[in-house]
């Protein structure tokens, strides 16, 4: 499902030359269908991390395998279709405030070519389970920071991903709104989605044990 | 509510207020201005000089000095016999004294030759052959073509249409400009939409398609607002030339050119916004 095999990633800089890695030697497996928590304090390399896994950058060594495709040897074209399967939330949203509510949460299907009437079913159904029912056409600043988390959760699963990643989901959240987003993500796992969260609340993995990796200085220090 | 957001659907990168349309229809409006005149002032060029070319080559003259009818007769029987020739004619001798009399005044007593037109069926046709053969028959016969002017001519009428396509390219490239400039200006506006998107599984092609529309769309309205334009200033000039080129009319106008300016247009915005977006988007895994 995913796999990270001795994976290094530097970020390069604005020459193209590669600066300093900040991952080095990360490796582990997750099982399809798992719920993974990934720990570490900021500069940790928990973001790069997420964003391997979103196939959102490649490694710079070592290979990262997602839901089958490695993505170091993938070709570009074959990373869309990888991307439409893996749902994202990331920690400062990224809702587009041109859209309202609902074009939000119905991009990723138009961008599937999904049939208008079967958009319109999916997104109804699911702004009613996240509580945003009646809200659909507020755009995303007429929201709660918990709404617009909530609505960014949304739009990560409205296609069913088979793989969802979540970075720092609760961190803008006071304690009920992040139990209510917990809720959501582990009633996705329940259905069958992988789910991949990070976070550095220490509290947050406490209410639902799962498996953790934490991570030092771009180093996997922690795997149970 | 429905058809807004059918309307969203069609744009979800809010390209409709991203792409800076008053400016780039403006810009391109005034390219397609520039265009219509070159593309009409190609054809009219087009259309003068073959009227040129068929008045001038065909016009050939034969001069028979002492010019009796019995010389006259035989000039004409000769070049009647060359098969390139389709018509030969004696000029009028009153109307040769009408021709000559500002400069010679009412001298009737000057000997003046008898003149022969001729029009050529082929005008590539030797006129020194043709001015042997008469010569040959009627002794003293001169016979005078007027190759170099038509070579002149000719040589204007070409240099006249390379600049109107030279125009044309001109047009066609900074217009091209024009749009990769308001495309990268669109691309900076909604650098996080599109980045949204791609992370998402938008492709390139679909990324760079919703712009590539949108571009073209506003480019092809702006060329067919700037070929309106340069409809008056069309008709103006069509009226100002008809007495130099037989009675031009407004019909005359290259209209189908006209009609695909903004087609042209829009084509040269898609390409354009196609590439200047997939190579913005080659820089993201």
């Amino acid at each position: 499902m995913v796999r990270f095999t001795r994976v290094a990633l530097a970020y390069p800089d604005a020459r193209g030359r590669l600066g300093p890695e900040v991952l080095r030697d990360v490796s582990f497996t997750l099982g399809e269908g798992s719920f993974t928590w990934i720990l570490g304090p900021s500069g940790a390399g928990k973001t790069s991390v997420l964003r391997l896994m979103q196939a959102a950058l490649r490694p710079s060594a070592g290979e990262v395998e997602l839901l089958g495709i490695p993505l170091a040897r993938a070709r570009r074209r074959d990373l869309p279709p990888l991307r439409r399967r893996i749902g994202t939330v990331h920690q400062e949203f990224r809702l587009l405030s041109h859209l309202s509510a609902w074009d939000n949460v119905a991009l990723p299907l138009r961008l599937a070519a999904i049939p208008e009437s079967t958009v319109r079913e999916d997104v109804e159904e699911l702004l009613d389970w996240i509580g945003l029912g009646g809200k659909e056409d507020r755009k995303p600043e007429e929201l709660s920071g918990g709404e617009q988390q909530r609505l960014t959760i949304a739009r990560a699963v409205v296609t069913r991903p088979a793989l969802l990643v979540a970075d720092e989901p609760t961190s803008e959240l006071d304690a009920r709104q992040a139990r209510r987003v917990l809720a959501l993500l582990t009633e996705m796992n329940r259905q069958g989605t992988t789910v991949v969260v990070a976070t550095h609340s220490e509290d947050l993995p406490g209410r639902h044990p799962a498996r953790m990796l934490a991570l030092e200085g771009g180093r996997l220090v922690t795997d149970g | 509510m429905a058809e807004r957001r059918r309307r969203v659907a069609r744009d979800p990168l809010g390209l409709r207020r991203a792409l800076a349309d008053r400016l780039l229809i403006g810009l391109v409006a005034a390219m397609a201005l520039l265009a219509a005149l070159a593309l009409a002032g190609r054809s009219g060029t087009d259309r003068l000089a073959q009227r040129w070319r068929d008045g001038a080559a065909a016009a050939v003259t034969v001069q028979v000095p002492q010019p009796t009818p019995e010389r006259m007769e035989r000039a004409l029987e000769v070049l009647r016999r060359q098969p390139e020739v389709a018509a030969a004619a004696a000029v009028d001798p009153a109307r040769m004294a009408e021709l000559l009399r500002p400069w010679l005044g009412g001298a009737e007593g000057l000997p003046v030759p008898g003149v022969i037109e001729i029009r050529l069926a082929d005008l590539s046709a030797d006129a020194v052959l043709l001015g042997d053969a008469v010569a040959a028959e009627v002794p003293g016969a001169v016979t005078e073509a007027h190759g170099v002017w038509v070579g002149h001519l000719a040589a204007l009428a070409r240099a006249v249409e390379g600049l109107a396509f030279a125009v044309l390219a001109l047009v066609a490239g900074v217009a091209a400009a024009v749009v990769g400039v308001a495309v990268r200006a669109g691309l900076s506006a909604r650098r996080d939409a599109v980045l949204v998107l791609h992370g998402l599984g938008a492709t390139d092609a679909d990324v760079a398609g919703r712009f590539a529309r949108r571009a073209a769309f506003l480019a092809g309205m702006g060329a067919a607002g700037g070929t309106m334009l340069a409809l008056p200033a069309l008709a103006a000039l069509t009226s100002m030339a008809g007495p130099l080129a037989d009675g031009a009319t407004w019909h005359g106008l290259p209209w189908l050119d006209l009609m695909m300016l903004p087609l042209m247009a829009a084509g040269v915005a898609w390409l354009t916004t196609q590439a200047t977006v997939r190579r913005w988007l080659r820089r993201l895994p």
